[in-house]
């Protein structure tokens, strides 16, 4: 599913808002939650999951083609851990 | 600290958006109901810009019991994982993780 689908099934499963809309909104929502994990807060949607960042040290890398060593700055990362309603609908699935 | 919830989500489309408060607080609903849903039904849910929700099969393992040390099977499990777009993954690396 993209980003067009769920909009377009978003917008299916509510008669207030129009496509336009839900579109607008979707794409606020995306936007709003990569600048809260810009600015190193944390989401949490309940049954979901959360969102938070994950720290990774500086390290020495290489560059594949040269074989070349380049060191590497400590960053961070996204992490998302499935909430408990979710691992459960998504293992069930497994069953059937 | 606090976290992002449904409800500043919500509050969020109500002031940017001029929603009335039932509509922002359903569209939230749906946002993450039909992610749930296409996952749930093994679709792979691909939000250019922000990441992709994949779904991985585990085959089952032995595992242990942490408290007893007693041997329990893990049995073989479906699990989501994110993998954070390109976009995002640069915004986020460049946090300096200042905690004052």
């Amino acid at each position: 599913m993209t980003k067009s689908e769920l909009i377009e099934r978003i917008a299916e499963q509510q008669d207030q808002l129009s496509l336009k809309d839900v579109e607008l909104a979707v794409k606020l929502m995306l936007e709003h939650m990569s600048q809260v994990l810009a600015a190193g807060e944390r989401i949490e949607i309940r049954g979901f999951g959360s969102f938070s960042l994950h720290y990774r040290a500086p390290r020495v890398g290489r560059n594949p083609k040269t074989g070349d060593s380049v060191e590497l700055t400590g960053k961070y990362v996204p992490h998302f851990k499935p909430g408990k309603e979710m691992r459960d609908r998504v293992n069930e699935s497994i069953q059937h | 600290m606090s976290a992002l919830t449904k409800a500043d989500l919500a509050e969020m489309l109500y002031e940017e958006l001029g929603f009335n408060k039932r509509e922002a607080k359903e569209l939230v609903e749906l946002f993450f109901e039909e992610i749930r849903t296409a996952l749930e039904t093994n679709e792979h849910v691909k939000l250019s810009g922000f990441g992709n929700f994949d779904l991985r099969d585990k085959t089952s393992r032995p595992g242990r019991n942490p408290k007893t040390g007693e041997e329990i099977p893990i049995s073989a499990r479906r699990v989501v994982t994110f993998r954070p777009g390109q976009k995002l993954k640069a915004r986020v690396e460049n946090y300096a993780g200042t905690n004052q």
